[in-house]
Protein backbone atom coordinates (compact mmCIF):
# COMPACT_ATOMS: atom_id res chain seq x y z
CA UNK A 1 0.00 0.00 0.00
CA UNK A 2 1.28 3.42 -0.89
CA UNK A 3 2.13 6.02 1.67
CA UNK A 4 -0.62 8.49 2.25
CA UNK A 5 -0.35 11.57 0.14
CA UNK A 6 -1.97 13.91 2.57
CA UNK A 7 -2.32 13.99 6.27
CA UNK A 8 -5.66 15.72 6.05
CA UNK A 9 -8.10 16.06 3.27
CA UNK A 10 -7.23 19.65 2.36
CA UNK A 11 -9.30 20.51 -0.68
CA UNK A 12 -12.50 18.91 0.54
CA UNK A 13 -15.33 21.34 1.13
CA UNK A 14 -16.39 19.16 3.99
CA UNK A 15 -13.25 19.86 5.93
CA UNK A 16 -13.94 23.40 7.11
CA UNK A 17 -17.37 22.52 8.45
CA UNK A 18 -16.11 20.91 11.57
CA UNK A 19 -13.73 18.33 12.82
CA UNK A 20 -14.19 15.11 14.65
CA UNK A 21 -17.15 12.86 14.71
CA UNK A 22 -19.87 15.22 13.48
CA UNK A 23 -17.84 15.61 10.33
CA UNK A 24 -18.38 11.94 9.72
CA UNK A 25 -22.08 12.28 10.26
CA UNK A 26 -22.47 15.07 7.79
CA UNK A 27 -20.38 13.35 5.25
CA UNK A 28 -22.68 10.39 5.27
CA UNK A 29 -25.85 12.40 5.46
CA UNK A 30 -25.08 14.12 2.23
CA UNK A 31 -23.30 11.10 0.90
CA UNK A 32 -26.31 9.83 -0.99
CA UNK A 33 -27.03 13.13 -2.65
CA UNK A 34 -23.40 13.71 -3.42
CA UNK A 35 -23.17 10.32 -5.02
CA UNK A 36 -25.95 11.35 -7.33
CA UNK A 37 -24.21 14.56 -8.28
CA UNK A 38 -20.90 12.85 -8.75
CA UNK A 39 -22.43 10.07 -10.75
CA UNK A 40 -21.67 11.26 -14.26
CA UNK A 41 -18.26 11.95 -12.81
CA UNK A 42 -16.42 8.67 -12.78
CA UNK A 43 -14.96 8.78 -16.27
CA UNK A 44 -12.60 6.18 -14.95
CA UNK A 45 -15.63 3.91 -14.87
CA UNK A 46 -14.61 2.25 -18.08
CA UNK A 47 -11.09 1.51 -17.04
CA UNK A 48 -11.43 -1.11 -14.31
CA UNK A 49 -13.05 -3.41 -16.81
CA UNK A 50 -9.76 -3.63 -18.60
CA UNK A 51 -8.28 -6.15 -16.18
CA UNK A 52 -4.72 -6.14 -14.86
CA UNK A 53 -4.20 -4.02 -11.83
CA UNK A 54 -0.98 -2.14 -12.43
CA UNK A 55 0.92 -0.14 -9.86
CA UNK A 56 0.29 3.20 -11.49
CA UNK A 57 -1.69 5.92 -9.82
CA UNK A 58 -4.70 5.77 -12.12
CA UNK A 59 -5.53 2.33 -10.89
CA UNK A 60 -5.84 3.65 -7.38
CA UNK A 61 -8.68 5.34 -5.64
CA UNK A 62 -8.76 7.55 -2.57
CA UNK A 63 -10.21 5.90 0.49
CA UNK A 64 -11.02 7.87 3.60
CA UNK A 65 -10.93 5.74 6.73
CA UNK A 66 -12.89 6.86 9.77
CA UNK A 67 -12.99 5.23 13.16
CA UNK A 68 -16.26 4.56 14.95
CA UNK A 69 -16.79 4.56 18.69
CA UNK A 70 -13.76 3.66 20.77
CA UNK A 71 -11.88 2.08 17.89
CA UNK A 72 -8.47 3.77 17.62
CA UNK A 73 -8.24 6.44 14.93
CA UNK A 74 -5.60 6.35 12.24
CA UNK A 75 -3.46 9.47 12.08
CA UNK A 76 -3.44 9.17 8.34
CA UNK A 77 -7.00 8.97 7.15
CA UNK A 78 -6.72 9.21 3.41
CA UNK A 79 -5.09 6.41 1.48
CA UNK A 80 -4.54 5.63 -2.15
CA UNK A 81 -5.74 2.07 -2.56
CA UNK A 82 -5.66 -0.20 -5.57
CA UNK A 83 -9.08 -0.79 -7.06
CA UNK A 84 -8.71 -4.52 -6.93
CA UNK A 85 -7.86 -4.57 -3.24
CA UNK A 86 -10.52 -6.43 -1.33
CA UNK A 87 -12.25 -5.40 1.86
CA UNK A 88 -10.42 -8.26 3.57
CA UNK A 89 -7.14 -6.83 2.32
CA UNK A 90 -8.11 -3.47 3.75
CA UNK A 91 -9.13 -5.03 7.07
CA UNK A 92 -5.76 -6.77 7.31
CA UNK A 93 -4.00 -3.51 6.56
CA UNK A 94 -5.91 -1.50 9.17
CA UNK A 95 -5.40 -4.19 11.77
CA UNK A 96 -1.68 -4.16 11.11
CA UNK A 97 -1.59 -0.38 11.15
CA UNK A 98 -3.44 -0.21 14.46
CA UNK A 99 -1.41 -3.13 15.78
CA UNK A 100 -4.53 -5.12 16.59
CA UNK A 101 -4.26 -8.80 17.36
CA UNK A 102 -4.98 -11.11 14.46
CA UNK A 103 -7.81 -12.59 16.50
CA UNK A 104 -9.50 -9.23 16.99
CA UNK A 105 -12.39 -8.46 14.69
CA UNK A 106 -12.65 -5.38 12.54
CA UNK A 107 -15.79 -4.38 10.70
CA UNK A 108 -15.88 -2.04 7.73
CA UNK A 109 -18.98 -0.10 6.73
CA UNK A 110 -20.06 1.77 3.64
CA UNK A 111 -22.43 4.75 4.00
CA UNK A 112 -22.54 3.96 7.71
CA UNK A 113 -25.08 1.33 6.84
CA UNK A 114 -23.86 -1.95 5.43
CA UNK A 115 -20.79 -4.13 5.76
CA UNK A 116 -19.54 -5.23 2.35
CA UNK A 117 -18.45 -8.83 2.18
CA UNK A 118 -14.72 -9.43 2.62
CA UNK A 119 -14.17 -10.41 -1.00
CA UNK A 120 -15.72 -7.25 -2.41
CA UNK A 121 -13.27 -4.96 -4.22
CA UNK A 122 -12.89 -1.34 -3.13
CA UNK A 123 -12.91 -0.21 -6.77
CA UNK A 124 -16.44 -1.53 -7.21
CA UNK A 125 -17.59 0.08 -3.98
CA UNK A 126 -16.02 3.36 -5.07
CA UNK A 127 -17.96 3.34 -8.31
CA UNK A 128 -21.27 2.73 -6.58
CA UNK A 129 -20.82 4.59 -3.31
CA UNK A 130 -17.93 6.97 -3.78
CA UNK A 131 -18.50 10.71 -3.67
CA UNK A 132 -16.29 13.75 -4.22
CA UNK A 133 -13.65 11.52 -5.71
CA UNK A 134 -13.25 9.30 -2.72
CA UNK A 135 -14.76 6.37 -0.91
CA UNK A 136 -15.57 6.93 2.75
CA UNK A 137 -15.34 3.82 4.89
CA UNK A 138 -15.97 3.53 8.60
CA UNK A 139 -14.19 0.91 10.61
CA UNK A 140 -15.04 -0.46 13.99
CA UNK A 141 -13.95 -3.20 16.38
CA UNK A 142 -17.52 -4.09 17.20
CA UNK A 143 -20.53 -4.35 14.97
CA UNK A 144 -21.73 -0.77 14.58
CA UNK A 145 -24.54 -0.94 12.07
CA UNK A 146 -26.54 -4.12 12.29
CA UNK B 1 -45.62 -5.92 -7.53
CA UNK B 2 -48.75 -8.01 -7.16
CA UNK B 3 -49.03 -8.71 -10.88
CA UNK B 4 -45.64 -10.38 -10.73
CA UNK B 5 -46.67 -12.78 -8.00
CA UNK B 6 -46.51 -15.90 -10.14
CA UNK B 7 -43.03 -15.02 -11.26
CA UNK B 8 -41.94 -14.23 -7.73
CA UNK B 9 -43.27 -17.59 -6.61
CA UNK B 10 -41.51 -19.45 -9.39
CA UNK B 11 -38.24 -17.73 -8.53
CA UNK B 12 -38.68 -18.37 -4.83
CA UNK B 13 -39.53 -22.04 -5.24
CA UNK B 14 -36.81 -22.78 -7.78
CA UNK B 15 -34.99 -25.94 -6.72
CA UNK B 16 -31.86 -27.80 -7.83
CA UNK B 17 -31.75 -31.56 -7.26
CA UNK B 18 -28.38 -32.23 -5.72
CA UNK B 19 -26.35 -35.27 -4.71
CA UNK B 20 -23.83 -34.75 -1.91
CA UNK B 21 -20.89 -37.14 -1.74
CA UNK B 22 -18.21 -37.24 0.90
CA UNK B 23 -14.71 -36.46 -0.38
CA UNK B 24 -12.79 -39.68 -0.94
CA UNK B 25 -9.93 -38.79 1.40
CA UNK B 26 -12.12 -38.05 4.40
CA UNK B 27 -11.69 -40.75 7.01
CA UNK B 28 -14.86 -42.63 7.93
CA UNK B 29 -15.68 -45.56 10.14
CA UNK B 30 -18.34 -46.87 7.78
CA UNK B 31 -19.10 -46.27 4.17
CA UNK B 32 -20.71 -42.89 3.59
CA UNK B 33 -23.82 -43.09 1.45
CA UNK B 34 -24.50 -40.13 -0.80
CA UNK B 35 -27.19 -37.72 0.36
CA UNK B 36 -29.83 -36.20 -1.88
CA UNK B 37 -31.47 -32.83 -1.41
CA UNK B 38 -33.54 -30.30 -3.34
CA UNK B 39 -31.64 -27.06 -2.86
CA UNK B 40 -33.55 -23.75 -2.97
CA UNK B 41 -31.93 -21.48 -5.55
CA UNK B 42 -32.37 -18.32 -3.53
CA UNK B 43 -30.86 -19.68 -0.31
CA UNK B 44 -27.31 -20.29 0.86
CA UNK B 45 -25.49 -23.62 0.98
CA UNK B 46 -24.58 -23.45 4.65
CA UNK B 47 -28.13 -22.47 5.53
CA UNK B 48 -29.81 -25.54 4.05
CA UNK B 49 -27.29 -28.33 4.58
CA UNK B 50 -27.64 -29.16 8.28
CA UNK B 51 -28.98 -32.56 7.29
CA UNK B 52 -26.07 -33.18 4.94
CA UNK B 53 -23.63 -32.36 7.72
CA UNK B 54 -25.39 -34.66 10.20
CA UNK B 55 -25.60 -37.44 7.65
CA UNK B 56 -21.87 -37.55 7.04
CA UNK B 57 -20.81 -36.84 10.58
CA UNK B 58 -22.63 -40.02 11.63
CA UNK B 59 -19.98 -42.11 9.92
CA UNK B 60 -17.02 -40.00 10.99
CA UNK B 61 -15.06 -39.69 14.16
CA UNK B 62 -15.52 -36.43 16.00
CA UNK B 63 -11.83 -35.57 15.74
CA UNK B 64 -11.91 -35.89 11.96
CA UNK B 65 -14.57 -33.25 11.65
CA UNK B 66 -13.86 -29.56 11.32
CA UNK B 67 -15.67 -26.83 9.38
CA UNK B 68 -17.73 -28.22 6.52
CA UNK B 69 -17.21 -26.91 3.00
CA UNK B 70 -18.41 -27.82 -0.46
CA UNK B 71 -16.74 -28.27 -3.80
CA UNK B 72 -17.83 -28.92 -7.37
CA UNK B 73 -15.30 -30.37 -9.81
CA UNK B 74 -12.39 -28.88 -7.95
CA UNK B 75 -13.94 -25.46 -7.36
CA UNK B 76 -14.70 -24.60 -3.73
CA UNK B 77 -18.28 -23.29 -3.57
CA UNK B 78 -18.68 -19.90 -1.92
CA UNK B 79 -21.49 -20.22 0.60
CA UNK B 80 -22.10 -16.47 0.49
CA UNK B 81 -23.24 -16.65 -3.14
CA UNK B 82 -26.87 -17.72 -3.61
CA UNK B 83 -27.13 -21.41 -4.51
CA UNK B 84 -28.75 -20.72 -7.87
CA UNK B 85 -25.88 -18.43 -8.77
CA UNK B 86 -23.31 -21.08 -7.86
CA UNK B 87 -25.08 -23.63 -10.01
CA UNK B 88 -25.46 -21.33 -13.02
CA UNK B 89 -21.90 -20.11 -12.72
CA UNK B 90 -20.12 -23.41 -12.29
CA UNK B 91 -22.44 -26.21 -13.27
CA UNK B 92 -25.12 -25.08 -15.68
CA UNK B 93 -24.05 -27.65 -18.26
CA UNK B 94 -24.00 -30.55 -15.86
CA UNK B 95 -26.44 -33.43 -15.82
CA UNK B 96 -28.77 -33.41 -12.82
CA UNK B 97 -28.59 -34.12 -10.00
CA UNK B 98 -25.82 -31.64 -9.35
CA UNK B 99 -22.97 -33.55 -7.77
CA UNK B 100 -21.37 -31.68 -4.87
CA UNK B 101 -18.43 -33.00 -2.87
CA UNK B 102 -18.43 -32.50 0.89
CA UNK B 103 -15.25 -31.77 2.83
CA UNK B 104 -14.51 -31.56 6.53
CA UNK B 105 -10.77 -30.91 6.29
CA UNK B 106 -8.28 -28.59 4.59
CA UNK B 107 -10.59 -25.57 4.52
CA UNK B 108 -9.53 -23.46 1.54
CA UNK B 109 -8.87 -20.20 3.39
CA UNK B 110 -8.00 -18.33 0.22
CA UNK B 111 -11.24 -19.13 -1.58
CA UNK B 112 -13.94 -19.29 1.05
CA UNK B 113 -15.23 -17.21 3.92
CA UNK B 114 -15.70 -18.98 7.21
CA UNK B 115 -19.22 -19.72 8.32
CA UNK B 116 -19.20 -20.78 11.92
CA UNK B 117 -22.84 -20.04 12.61
CA UNK B 118 -26.11 -18.98 11.06
CA UNK B 119 -25.48 -15.49 12.43
CA UNK B 120 -22.73 -15.06 9.86
CA UNK B 121 -25.15 -15.90 7.05
CA UNK B 122 -27.76 -13.56 8.47
CA UNK B 123 -25.25 -10.70 8.68
CA UNK B 124 -24.18 -11.30 5.09
CA UNK B 125 -27.74 -11.53 3.83
CA UNK B 126 -28.79 -8.34 5.59
CA UNK B 127 -25.73 -6.52 4.31
CA UNK B 128 -26.74 -7.47 0.75
CA UNK B 129 -30.28 -6.22 1.34
CA UNK B 130 -28.96 -2.97 2.80
CA UNK B 131 -26.50 -2.43 -0.01
CA UNK B 132 -29.26 -2.97 -2.54
CA UNK B 133 -31.49 -0.47 -0.77
CA UNK B 134 -28.70 2.09 -0.66
CA UNK B 135 -28.80 1.93 -4.46
CA UNK B 136 -32.57 1.71 -4.80
CA UNK B 137 -33.73 4.27 -2.22
CA UNK B 138 -30.64 5.83 -0.64
CA UNK B 139 -31.28 3.38 2.22
CA UNK B 140 -34.46 5.20 3.17
CA UNK B 141 -36.76 2.18 3.08
CA UNK B 142 -34.49 -0.20 4.96
CA UNK B 143 -33.71 2.47 7.57
CA UNK B 144 -37.38 3.18 8.18
CA UNK B 145 -38.05 -0.47 8.90
CA UNK B 146 -38.01 -1.82 12.40
CA UNK B 147 -35.66 -4.45 13.69
CA UNK B 148 -38.49 -6.96 13.64
CA UNK B 149 -39.06 -6.33 9.93
CA UNK B 150 -35.39 -7.08 9.23
CA UNK B 151 -35.79 -10.22 11.28
CA UNK B 152 -38.86 -11.21 9.31
CA UNK B 153 -36.96 -10.96 6.02
CA UNK B 154 -34.29 -13.23 7.39
CA UNK B 155 -36.69 -15.69 8.99
CA UNK B 156 -38.67 -15.79 5.76
CA UNK B 157 -35.56 -16.85 3.88
CA UNK B 158 -34.34 -19.20 6.56
CA UNK B 159 -37.66 -21.00 6.91
CA UNK B 160 -38.55 -20.83 3.22
CA UNK B 161 -41.69 -18.79 3.91
CA UNK B 162 -42.58 -16.92 0.75
CA UNK B 163 -45.43 -14.87 2.22
CA UNK B 164 -43.48 -13.94 5.33
CA UNK B 165 -40.56 -12.72 3.27
CA UNK B 166 -42.53 -10.84 0.65
CA UNK B 167 -44.78 -9.09 3.18
CA UNK B 168 -41.66 -7.07 4.04
CA UNK B 169 -39.63 -7.27 0.85
CA UNK B 170 -42.55 -5.72 -1.03
CA UNK B 171 -41.68 -2.39 0.58
CA UNK B 172 -38.11 -2.68 -0.57
CA UNK B 173 -39.28 -3.17 -4.14
CA UNK B 174 -41.58 -0.15 -4.25
CA UNK B 175 -40.93 3.35 -5.51
CA UNK B 176 -43.01 6.49 -5.74
CA UNK B 177 -45.06 6.46 -8.96
CA UNK B 178 -43.57 9.79 -10.04
CA UNK B 179 -40.09 8.25 -9.96
CA UNK B 180 -40.83 5.56 -12.54
CA UNK B 181 -38.31 3.26 -10.97
CA UNK B 182 -35.52 2.83 -8.47
CA UNK B 183 -32.76 5.38 -8.22
CA UNK B 184 -30.29 2.78 -9.41
CA UNK B 185 -30.89 -0.86 -10.22
CA UNK B 186 -28.95 -3.12 -7.89
CA UNK B 187 -27.30 -5.84 -9.93
CA UNK B 188 -24.14 -7.89 -10.06
CA UNK B 189 -22.73 -9.63 -13.08
CA UNK B 190 -20.70 -12.75 -12.46
CA UNK B 191 -18.56 -14.25 -15.17
CA UNK B 192 -17.18 -17.76 -15.17
CA UNK B 193 -14.29 -16.59 -17.29
CA UNK B 194 -12.67 -14.12 -14.92
CA UNK B 195 -11.14 -14.19 -11.49
CA UNK B 196 -12.76 -10.87 -10.61
CA UNK B 197 -15.58 -11.33 -8.11
CA UNK B 198 -18.27 -9.46 -10.06
CA UNK B 199 -19.15 -6.33 -11.98
CA UNK B 200 -21.32 -3.82 -10.19
CA UNK B 201 -21.94 -0.26 -11.31
CA UNK B 202 -24.48 2.50 -11.03
CA UNK B 203 -27.23 2.01 -13.57
CA UNK B 204 -30.47 3.95 -13.79
CA UNK B 205 -33.68 2.22 -14.85
CA UNK B 206 -34.49 5.11 -17.19
CA UNK B 207 -32.34 6.65 -19.89
CA UNK B 208 -31.72 10.39 -19.91
CA UNK B 209 -34.19 10.66 -22.81
CA UNK B 210 -36.91 9.14 -20.67
CA UNK B 211 -37.18 5.70 -22.21
CA UNK B 212 -36.90 2.61 -20.05
CA UNK B 213 -33.58 0.81 -20.07
CA UNK B 214 -33.62 -2.84 -21.07
CA UNK B 215 -31.42 -5.64 -19.82
CA UNK B 216 -29.64 -5.39 -23.16
CA UNK B 217 -28.84 -1.72 -22.49
CA UNK B 218 -27.37 -2.67 -19.15
CA UNK B 219 -25.16 -5.36 -20.62
CA UNK B 220 -23.99 -3.18 -23.48
CA UNK B 221 -23.08 -0.48 -21.04
CA UNK B 222 -21.53 -2.51 -18.29
CA UNK B 223 -20.26 -5.67 -19.89
CA UNK B 224 -19.91 -5.09 -23.64
CA UNK B 225 -17.63 -8.08 -24.08
CA UNK B 226 -20.56 -10.36 -23.26
CA UNK B 227 -22.76 -8.91 -25.96
CA UNK B 228 -22.07 -9.58 -29.63
CA UNK B 229 -22.57 -6.37 -31.60
CA UNK B 230 -25.15 -7.69 -34.06
CA UNK B 231 -27.19 -10.39 -32.46
CA UNK B 232 -26.83 -9.78 -28.76
CA UNK B 233 -26.08 -13.12 -27.30
CA UNK B 234 -24.86 -13.88 -23.84
CA UNK B 235 -21.98 -16.10 -23.03
CA UNK B 236 -20.68 -17.34 -19.73
CA UNK B 237 -22.65 -14.71 -18.01
CA UNK B 238 -24.86 -14.93 -14.99
CA UNK B 239 -26.84 -12.11 -13.59
CA UNK B 240 -27.99 -11.74 -10.05
CA UNK B 241 -30.72 -9.13 -9.78
CA UNK B 242 -31.84 -8.38 -6.25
Amino acid sequence: MAEAEEQQQQPQPAAPQSGGRSDGGEEAAEGGAAAGAAEPGPPAAGSPGTEEPAGDAKKKIDVLLKAVGDTPIMKTKKWAVERTRTIQGLVDFIKKFLKLMASEQLFIYVNQSFAPSPDQEVGTLYECFGSDGKLVLHYCKTQAWG
Amino acid sequence: MTDDKDVLRDVWFGRIPTCFTLYQDEITEREAEPYYLLLPRISYLTLVTDKVKKHFQKVMRQEEVSEIWFEYEGTPLKWHYPIGLLFDLHASNTALPWSITVHFKNFPEKDLLHCHSKDVIEAHFMACIKEADALKHKSQVINEMQKKDHKQLWMGLQNDKFEQFWAINRKLMEYPPEDNGFRYIPFRIYQATTERPFIQKLFRPIASGGQLHTLGDLLKDVCPSAVAPEEMWLSNLRIDLR
